[in-house]
């Protein structure tokens, strides 16, 4: 697999310059996500309205496929119920570790991540912000860890 | 630049000021003739595990294809075989650090080795208030078991400083040791920089106070001709897979005079004199800390790697990695955006650096696809990393069959990373 397979435009363009890096004041969800592995961390800011997800935002630290896979998903998840953001999560996990993804989900954007799935050590930086958010949502106080 | 050869294809010799015939030792080593991702191999992440020459994996072969039995029990061949190569590797190990054999405990690694020490002779001088002193560049190896023995203890973890090249600073510490200080536990090669830290002098100041002093050798052995008595340090650890051995064993040099005194550390077969259950006497060093079956393969391959070494010469492969070092910190200082991390004036051949804007993962991948093999993280170090107010840094740590082309080669990756994020 080419390198450029993995360091896609977009994701390039969401590493060097991620949506939504800020924190949010008024979030109703709010975790970190730690790789010790590495020792990138990332926190996720969500705010949720009548089950559905308002407002979602990120800061921290990290390699280009983390910040690019926590800004893409800021993106993708705002204006999405809770319900279609865990089919999100579930079609996301399943795209980066070379899963079959349900065809009912539309990964859009996100699918520039795709190419992760052929290195197994960079799938714990394009899910931390994943399973970050997914902890937010199921109210967790705990960091999230990848270990 | 100058012309590049291919790493696999490397012609005789470093320099021509070099006897050390790097082309041949190379063959010696199976796994660095092998293609990653389509590119001859480079394997910079000698820090972390180091390839193994042919010598000790045939040296494992042997043990398990002819002589493999229990050791100290059987009254037959293969056992009495088995017995006097695991005793000859304890004689082996014992010549190399300028030991003696009983003065050799084998160990899973260093940090068994260093949790022996916090568990048998941490636990039975400190009191409450004791403190023991640590440096901030130590590998986490090298802070939890004192962390666990304070705990246990109620003794207090004192650290000392380093400067901004990575170097421990004498007065510093110094000024660190007072009458509750017990034991100095530091580094004799800094992991994640290189740093060789001025161990002899720490060791004068420990024992004009009566301080012990444990001194983690993993990453000083492979580099420098380790004597523990010239150092002066009461406690040496080291592992074999960081010296061209097996993974699984490792060696805990003790002081004789310690040793006798200090209790086990696992109860267990081998460990003892008599066991009644009235009471059990223990056996005396080094079998005392040696419970159960030992990494008998191990030891014998660990011996093997060290008959290698010296056959080299220690005092070779130093020159040879110092030329790499010269090589490879000129070669990326020169690269615009790159920060090297720890400059000290002593240092082993270990290069940390970060890439401007660019994450090490990142960097570690992209060299990966030229067949670069290093360490992106905080290298089991994390207190350091935030000394040094970084989250990471990519290591490029070398051994003795590593060439200044490889160096090229290296430089050309981080060039091409740079390129990519740039």
């Amino acid at each position: 697999m080419a390198l450029e397979d993995l360091y896609q435009q977009l994701i390039m363009d969401h590493g060097r310059r991620p949506r939504n890096f800020r924190a949010v004041e008024q979030a109703t969800h709010r975790l970190e996500g730690y790789n010790p592995l590495c020792g990138d961390r990332v926190t996720v800011y969500l705010k949720l309205d009548n089950g559905r997800v308002t407002d979602a935002a990120f800061q921290g630290t990290g390699c280009a496929i983390s910040t690019a896979s926590a800004s893409l998903m800021t993106e993708a998840i705002k204006g999405k119920t809770t319900d279609e953001v865990e089919k999100l999560f579930a079609a996301f996990h399943a795209m980066v570790t070379g899963q079959p993804v349900p065809p009912d989900v539309a990964l859009g954007k996100l699918s520039a991540l795709a190419g992760v799935a052929a290195y197994p050590v960079r799938v714990k930086c394009a899910t931390l912000p994943w399973h970050t958010m997914k902890g937010a949502l199921s109210g967790a106080r705990q960091p999230v860890s990848t270990e | 630049m100058s012309a590049v050869t291919a790493p696999g294809t490397v012609t005789a010799g470093c320099s021509p000021a070099s006897r050390f015939d790097v082309a041949r030792v190379r063959a010696d080593f199976p796994a660095l003739g092998q293609l990653v991702r389509g590119r001859p191999l480079v394997y910079l992440d000698n820090a972390a595990t180091t390839q193994k020459p042919r010598a000790v994996v045939e040296a494992l072969v042997g043990f398990y294809t002819r002589d493999c039995a229990n050791v100290h029990r059987g009254v037959h061949e293969l056992s009495q075989r088995a017995t006097e190569a695991y005793e000859s590797a304890r004689r082996t190990v014992a010549r190399f650090l300028n030991a003696t054999p009983d003065e050799i405990v084998f160990t899973r690694g260093t940090t068994e080795a260093i949790n022996l020490v916090a568990q048998s002779f941490g636990r039975s001088i400190l009191a409450e208030q004791d403190e023991i002193l640590v440096t901030e560049l130590e590998h986490h190896s090298n802070i939890v078991p004192w962390q666990m023995l304070a705990e246990q203890t109620g003794a207090r973890l004192v650290v000392a400083p380093i400067n901004d090249r990575g170097e421990i600073v004498l007065e510093e510490l110094e000024r660190r040791l007072n009458e509750r200080t017990r034991l100095i536990a530091l580094a004799h090669v800094s992991n994640a920089l290189g740093t060789v830290n001025p161990v002899e002098e720490i060791c004068r100041m420990a024992r004009q106070r009566g301080i012990a002093v444990l001194v983690d050798g993993a990453q000083a052995v492979p580099h420098l001709r380790v004597d523990v008595r010239a150092l002066g340090c009461d406690f040496y650890a080291f592992s074999g897979h960081k010296i061209y051995g097996p993974t699984g064993i490792g060696v805990l040099y003790g002081k004789a005079e310690l040793l006798e005194r200090m209790p086990p550390y696992q109860g267990g077969g081998d460990m003892i004199r008599s066991v009644s259950f009235a009471g059990t006497l223990y056996n005396d060093p080094p079998f005392r800390f040696e419970a159960g079956t030992p990494h008998i393969a191990g030891a014998i391959g660990l011996a093997a790697a060290i008959e290698y070494l010296d056959r080299l010469g220690l005092g070779e492969i130093g020159r040879h990695e110092q030329e790499l070092l010269e090589a490879a910190t000129i070669a990326l200082a020169e690269i615009p955006g790159v920060r090297l991390v720890g400059t000290a004036r002593h240092k082993a051949a270990v290069v940390s650096f970060v890439l401007d804007g660019v994450h090490p993962h990142d960097v570690a991948t992209v060299l990966d696809h030229e067949g670069v093999a290093v360490r992106a993280g905080h290298h089991c170090a994390q207190p350091l990393m935030e000394r040094l107010g970084l989250p990471a840094t990519t290591r490029a740590s070398f051994a003795l069959y590593n060439t200044l082309e490889e160096v090229e080669v290296l430089a050309r990756a981080v060039r091409r990373a740079r390129e990519i994020f740039g």
